[in-house]
């Protein structure tokens, strides 16, 4: 029983313990507010409003894993958003012509600020530092300080909906409907899968019921997902936003988990040295994973102009912060090597659901802005405190009873604590 | 001398790190005024011993006594033992390169005025300090401008400052020249004219038996014996043989070497350290691999043994100069890491934590990091075959773990050291460079190890073993050539070999070479 409750956290416990904090936010604010968070048009406002901020996540994820940081994404996705909304104001350019351009430009700057960071050695912080200042100054000598619109096709990337067809005695978007049976399709059929899948390579140590039931649940949650997007008003249902940001979290999952670069940059970030020696391109992977981020910046840029229908010179103000917190919320490690896309959209959640409730209950932004302060204080003082102890996580305190592995952690770290912390200290006490 | 007054006596102390006994009731006593030598193996524990007399390891971590001036003490850090006059000079120079020999001197012990610092009375006792230990140099001038070996004199300097009643040096000469060694030793001796007490660790032993009074020499964690130079009868012989003792037990798993025909061939390797230009890490270095051979390399530490193995794996350390790498007859450039492993070359790290793993990986993981090609399409990587290849090397590696979705960091030090060596073994190299592959852990992994090795030669590979335990050299390898300061000193047939004459090899006592 033990063992299956673990595997049904599918052993990201402090991942887990986000999905929990989530879902105690949603109801805590759910009930406060006397029902008015879980409603379609608030969800729908809550991803319209944060997805270009999730996107910048899911590139800030695998920077923060190399061990860098990038400050630069709101400024670049406002370069973007200007050059997309001029370029084709100005030179009359299709809107798909305009926003393959502003990729390029995002692509561009990636370049620049990955040569910088891979192959100068310029650490990444200052690196950009300075391509923050720079693409700010440029879209506001690009777009001469002023509002720019953007055509409306534009504008449903960043705040249309997914389109109504066929019967309405489903009382639901169609659209929405067809996307939740599909999810819920490869769920079921992922988890038949694994299953197979360890049963012919004869892995003990793998509970088939637990699979099947973390297959349900997940099924559930995106039942009443879709119930919950695609029962609004008519016209409404999942964001194109949230497509976008559905399909980049599938992709960059994938690169993360299964593709050679994406070993390569957890790697890099766990030990640098053990990396080098194994044969990783550091300079290499350093290079794209920044200007990756650049890349996902133009997106959200785009993403952006489309919902506030113009490119403005204050566009993307603040966003790099928005996106760090909700990396490191998510449970990536300061030190870089830990870190996961599906836990960075999670944490940014966390962030936007806050927001949100906050702003319901007529929390002033000044409150809320402490408030926000305060959870990714916390979060990331539990991981710091982790790291020390030499544990995954806070969240593994929580099951200590019921996980005869998180007890057996914690014996472990305190054995280590007597072999190397004092090798430590004293190092450091004698060079002072 | 050595009739002083007995200043420090320590008295079965014993120290333990998980799984390891780094120090198995050692005792040693120190008279005042005396120049007190520590010899011993790298790893037999001479640095643990004196980490716990300078606090390092702080009182309760270890259990005996530590008896200094007539009284108990019990340090808790480094700044409790310096206040009672106990300075330790590591081996790695804790000076800051970009501060002045002044701000050196006094970094944290500062002279106070009435406004802060008062700086016009530090570089004037730093003046004073200079002299006294005979460095010409400007109090002001920037300690990286100066050479290794003033450096050597700044902390001997800000040991003084301290009011210094015994003063620990480890390894001082390491990284010195012979002019500048000649130099720190008889700053020693004018020291010790005016009452100072040292300890010295050092291997250079021609130095010891030059300026010891007594010597301890320890031998895997235990004081074998204490030496008194006075009485006469202590020669580099003597203490090697204290150093080396026991004879080989049987810790080896019988095996019968299948050696086929040369196939690895370096020759005129030379090699710059990475910061500190001119000074070479390997000075044409020649030597060869046959295949089914296991290669020993033997030197003492800093000699230059992982330097030279670095430096081949695709120039991952230092600066190339010269020197050509031939493959079955074939010249090859291993200009990165990466072309090295395709060309069927591993490297296995000494430090595992540092250099050999990822610790936040899983076993699976590890094993197949350093040969994602060879799971994956369009580098697309096939998770089930990481797993199969894990698997495949717990069974075939005794890794003792219930699964091998576990993370590294929870094995213990053998069972770490088996992972590594499967992430090595998984791109099926040619030429495995193992270093010290049984550092840090205990004889019965130590075993299962050998055991690995003798069976990657019997496969056809060639195996260099870089060790510092002279036993085990000796029971492992075909072949061992030695290193010292950067160039290989001799090669000595298995048959041929006994650990006085690698010892000579290795210390640079002979330049004779046999084999």
């Amino acid at each position: 029983m033990k063992a299956a409750f673990k595997q049904l956290l599918g052993g990201g416990i402090r991942q887990f313990g986000m999905v929990i904090a989530l879902l105690a936010l949603l109801g805590y604010f759910q009930w406060s507010t006397g029902g008015k968070v879980l409603t379609p048009t608030n969800a729908q406002n809550i991803i319209n409003g944060n997805s270009y901020i999730l996107i910048l996540a899911i590139g800030m994820v695998l920077v923060i894993i190399a061990g860098h940081i990038d400050l630069s994404v709101g400024s670049v996705a406002a370069v973007v958003g200007i050059s997309v909304a001029l370029s084709i104001k100005d030179w009359g350019i299709p809107w798909w012509l305009g926003v393959l351009l502003g990729l390029g430009v995002g692509m561009a700057i990636g370049v620049w600020q990955g040569t910088w960071v891979a192959y100068v050695g310029i650490p990444g912080f200052i690196a950009t530092l300075a391509g923050m200042l720079i693409f700010r100054g440029m879209n506001q000598e690009i777009g001469n300080n002023l509002s720019v619109p953007v055509p409306k096709e534009i504008q449903k990337l960043g705040a249309g909906y997914l389109p109504e067809w066929g019967p309405t005695s489903t009382n639901m978007n169609n659209s929405t409907l067809l996307l939740g049976i599909l999810a819920i399709v490869l769920v079921v059929w992922s988890a038949f899968r694994k299953v197979a899948k360890s049963r012919r390579l004869g892995l003990e140590d793998m509970l088939p019921a637990a699979v099947y039931m973390r297959a349900a649940v997940l099924s559930v949650v995106i039942a009443y997902l879709t119930w919950l997007f695609g029962s609004g008003k008519p016209g409404t249902s999942f964001p194109i936003s949230g497509c976008i940001l559905l399909v980049l979290m599938i992709i960059y999952t994938f690169v993360a988990n299964r593709t050679i670069i994406g070993r390569h940059v957890y790697a890099v970030g766990g030990n640098r040295s053990a990396a080098a020696l194994s044969g990783v391109n550091i300079k290499h992977v350093n290079f794209l994973v920044m200007a990756n981020m650049s890349v996902l910046a133009a997106v959200a840029g785009i993403v952006f102009v489309g919902r506030s229908t113009s490119s403005g010179p204050g566009d993307g103000t603040g966003w790099e912060l928005d996106a760090i917190a909700a990396v490191f919320i998510g449970g990536a490690a300061v030190s870089g090597g830990v870190g996961t896309v599906v836990g960075s959209v999670i944490g940014g959640l966390v962030m936007a659901v806050l927001n949100n409730g906050l702003a319901l209950n007529g929390v002033g932004s000044g409150k809320t802005q402490m408030i926000k302060g305060l959870v990714l204080l916390l979060a990331v003082a539990f991981d710091v405190y982790n790291k020390v102890q030499g544990r995954p996580s806070i969240f593994g305190l929580l099951f200590k009873g019921k996980s005869r592995r998180a007890a057996e952690l914690v014996s472990e770290a305190g054995q280590e604590e007597v072999a190397e912390v004092p090798v430590a200290a004293g190092e450091t006490a004698g060079r002072g | 001398m050595a009739s002083g007054p007995v200043i420090l006596e320590m008295k079965s102390i014993t120290k333990l790190f998980p799984g390891v006994r780094a120090l198995d009731e050692v005792s040693m006593t120190v008279r005042a005024g005396e120049i007190h030598a520590i010899c011993g193996e790298n790893g037999a524990g001479k640095s643990t011993l004196m980490k716990v007399l300078s606090g390092v390891y702080p009182h309760g971590t270890y259990t005996g006594d530590i008896v200094y001036q007539g009284k108990v003490v019990e340090f808790k850090d480094i700044n409790a033992s310096e206040a009672a006059g106990i300075v330790i000079i590591h081996q790695e120079l804790a000076l800051i390169p970009e501060l002045s020999i002044t701000e050196n001197i006094f970094l944290g012990n500062e002279v106070r005025g009435r406004f802060g610092i008062d700086w016009g009375e530090a570089r004037k006792r730093a003046t004073e300090l200079l002299a006294r230990v005979g460095l010409r140099e400007s109090p002001d001038e920037i300690v990286k401008n100066i050479g290794v070996g003033k450096q050597q004199l700044v902390e001997i300097a800000k040991a003084l400052s301290k009011d210094v009643r015994l003063l620990i040096l480890d390894e001082p000469t390491a990284a010195l020249n012979e002019g500048d060694s000649e130099h720190l030793l008889d700053l020693l001796r004018g020291l010790r004219a005016k009452g100072m007490t040292s300890i010295m660790i050092s291997h250079k032993l021609k130095e010891i038996e030059e300026i010891a009074d007594s010597i301890t020499i320890i031998r895997d964690g235990k004081s074998v014996e204490t030496l008194d130079v006075a009485l006469g009868g202590v020669d580099e012989d003597r203490i090697i043989r204290g150093m080396v003792g026991r004879s080989l037990e049987s810790r080896f798993p019988d095996h019968t070497p299948k050696i086929g025909e040369p196939f690895f061939h370096v020759k005129d390797w030379t090699v710059e350290h990475p910061l500190i230009p001119g000074r070479l890490v390997c000075k044409k270095s020649e030597f060869f691999v046959r295949r089914g051979e296991i290669v020993g390399f033997a030197g003492i530490m800093g000699a230059g043994r992982t330097e030279l193995a670095r430096s081949l794996f695709g120039r991952s350390y230092g600066r190339y100069l010269a020197g050509t790498i031939e493959i079955n007859g074939k010249e090859v450039h291993l200009g990165t890491v990466q072309h090295a492993i395709d060309k069927g070359i591993a490297y296995v790290p000494e430090d595992r934590k540092a250099l050999g793993l990822n610790l936040l990986d899983t076993i699976e993981d590890t094993v197949v990091a350093a040969g994602l090609h060879k799971i994956s399409k369009l580098s697309v990587i096939d998770p089930t075959a990481a797993h199969v290849a894990a698997e495949g090397y717990r069974k075939a590696l005794n890794i003792r773990t219930p699964s091998v979705t576990q993370g590294v960091a929870k094995l213990s030090g053998g069972n770490q050291q088996k992972v590594l060596l499967g992430k090595w073994m998984f791109p099926e190299p040619d030429l495995l460079i193992l270093d010290e592959p049984t550092r840090g852990i205990d004889v019965g992994a130590k075993y299962e190890i050998y055991g690995l090795i003798q069976r990657l030669a019997d496969e056809g590979k060639g195996v260099i073993v870089i060790s510092s335990e002279l036993p085990e050299l000796l029971g492992l390898a075909d072949r061992i050539y030695t290193i010292f300061e950067g160039s290989i000193t001799g090669v000595i047939d298995r048959g041929d070999a006994t650990q006085e004459t690698l010892m000579r090899l290795m210390t640079g006592t002979t330049s004779a070479t046999a084999g």
